[in-house]
């Protein structure tokens, strides 16, 4: 039985030789085995994971925002009923992954709290704001599009419960960029004004999502100690490449052109050719300073705080039902 | 030892979810959520896990009820398999060829 908690024993090492520990870590990783919760792992192994993981999770959650804004607005019952679906995925993909992170040794309110007082990251794609129904369909195609091809080689990252959260996540996620993909579809074929639209939200989304991938790899500090403990298992610029390697046939499909006129296939180099990304943005998003930051994280500490009295509720029932059956016994 | 998923300023308890994708197979371990009870916690374990149609039955269990091996004995607590070959068909040669065995 694997148990999904952290054993004190793994988290603190007595009498037995740290080095023994290390070299048995080591092999697991060197094996391509999976390291699981009542492990010993080296305490830097332990801190990206959860700062990772937790990330992660924070980007789920705080990605219901964008879209759920949309719920009410959507243009058909179906539609409605999609977007639904989705933005409930998400709130699952949120909780699988804080359940990941659980089996580290940090706690659930912990890691809320790090998320509304602003003390922890996630995504930044989630700062733009979604002025148009074609948003959503950009967010589904685009954002969702870079975060399969981000989260498919998770699958297979080293630590158990985070590579089996993945697998769940990106078996649903695949939907979700199909529905996305269909949404821009059927507005690109539309009137002129609905292609325009949707071309709109393209030009808008585009460059944001490669930004998904993170910093190019000679200016990503942390990627290769990642890549050494098998967490990440390709490079952000390879990702950014293979992305980019789908969207272009996808993009013909569609009747809708990606907004870099120096974007190529290089037969040389075997690689896309494409214009410099403006990281100065990428920063000033991350630092906080982007279109929607301040109204993200103030919305889901309304939501926490509103939600206190339900978890309380819950928890005094808790007391009261698990005193009757003492009582009872 | 302590108590599996105590982790300290966790508000609720952890439970691990089962799921029986169909009638004629056994429950399998999905994964893990935390809430304040028995019955809260079947419902979210149904939201959360089963929102394809991937089970007919749900356990949860709470991870302290659990007892498990340590995972630093996995040599000395299982069986070790070194010259017990005889164990398996596969050692049984003599029978390779002949039909039905």
């Amino acid at each position: 039985m694997t148990l999904t908690a952290p054993d004190a024993s793994a988290l603190h090492p007595d009498g037995d030789d740290v080095a023994e520990l290390q070299a048995r870590f080591d092999a697991i990783i060197e094996a391509d085995q999976r390291i699981e919760p009542r492990d010993w792992m080296p305490e830097a192994y332990r801190k990206t994971l959860i700062r990772q993981i937790s990330q992660h999770a924070h980007s789920e959650i705080i990605g219901m925002q964008p879209e759920g804004n949309w719920i009410s607005r959507a243009p058909s019952l179906k539609r409605k009923a999609i977007l639904m679906a989705k933005v409930q995925d998400e709130a699952g993909h949120g909780l699988y992954l804080y359940s990941a992170a659980q089996t580290l040794g940090i706690s659930r309110d912990e890691m809320t709290e790090q998320l509304i007082t602003s003390r922890a990251r996630y995504s930044s794609i989630f700062n733009y704001p979604t002025p148009t129904w074609a948003d959503m369909g950009a967010i589904g195609w685009l954002v969702d599009g870079a975060a399969i091809c981000n989260q498919v080689p998770l699958c297979r990252a080293s630590y158990g419960p985070y590579g089996r959260a993945m697998v769940r996540i990106c078996k649903e996620e695949s939907f979700h960029q199909r529905q996305g993909f269909e949404i821009l579809l059927e507005l690109s074929q539309g009137t002129p004004e609905q292609h325009e639209m949707a071309q709109d939200a393209v030009n808008r989304w585009y460059w944001p999502s490669l930004m998904m991938f993170g910093p190019p790899d000679d200016e990503s500090p942390n990627s290769a100690q990642s890549m050494a403990w098998k967490i990440k298992r390709f490079s952000n610029d390879e990702l950014r490449q293979r992305f980019v390697g789908m969207l272009v046939p996808q993009a013909e499909v569609l009747g809708l052109t990606l907004p870099d006129p120096n974007l190529r296939w290089n037969e040389e180099t075997g690689q896309w050719d494409m214009s410099e990304i403006d990281w100065t943005e990428f920063h000033e998003v991350l630092a906080g300073r982007g279109p929607a930051n301040a109204q993200r994280i103030q919305h889901r500490r309304d939501a926490h705080e509103q939600g206190a009295w339900v978890r309380e509720a819950a928890a005094a029932y808790a007391e009261k039902q698990a005193a009757r059956e003492r009582q009872a016994a | 030892m302590s108590t599996p998923g105590d982790v300290a300023g966790e508000g609720w308890p952890l439970y691990e979810v089962f799921v029986r994708a169909n009638r004629g197979l056994s429950h399998v371990h999905v994964g893990s959520l935390h809430a304040p009870d028995d019955d809260m916690a079947l419902r979210n374990a149904r939201d959360l896990y089963t929102r394809r149609n991937e089970g007919v039955s749900v356990w949860v269990v709470r991870s302290s009820a659990i007892t498990t091996s340590d995972p630093d004995m996995k040599g000395a607590f299982f069986e070790s398999p070194a010259g017990k070959n005889y164990r398996h068909a596969k050692y049984y040669e003599k029978s390779a060829e002949v039909p039905h065995l």
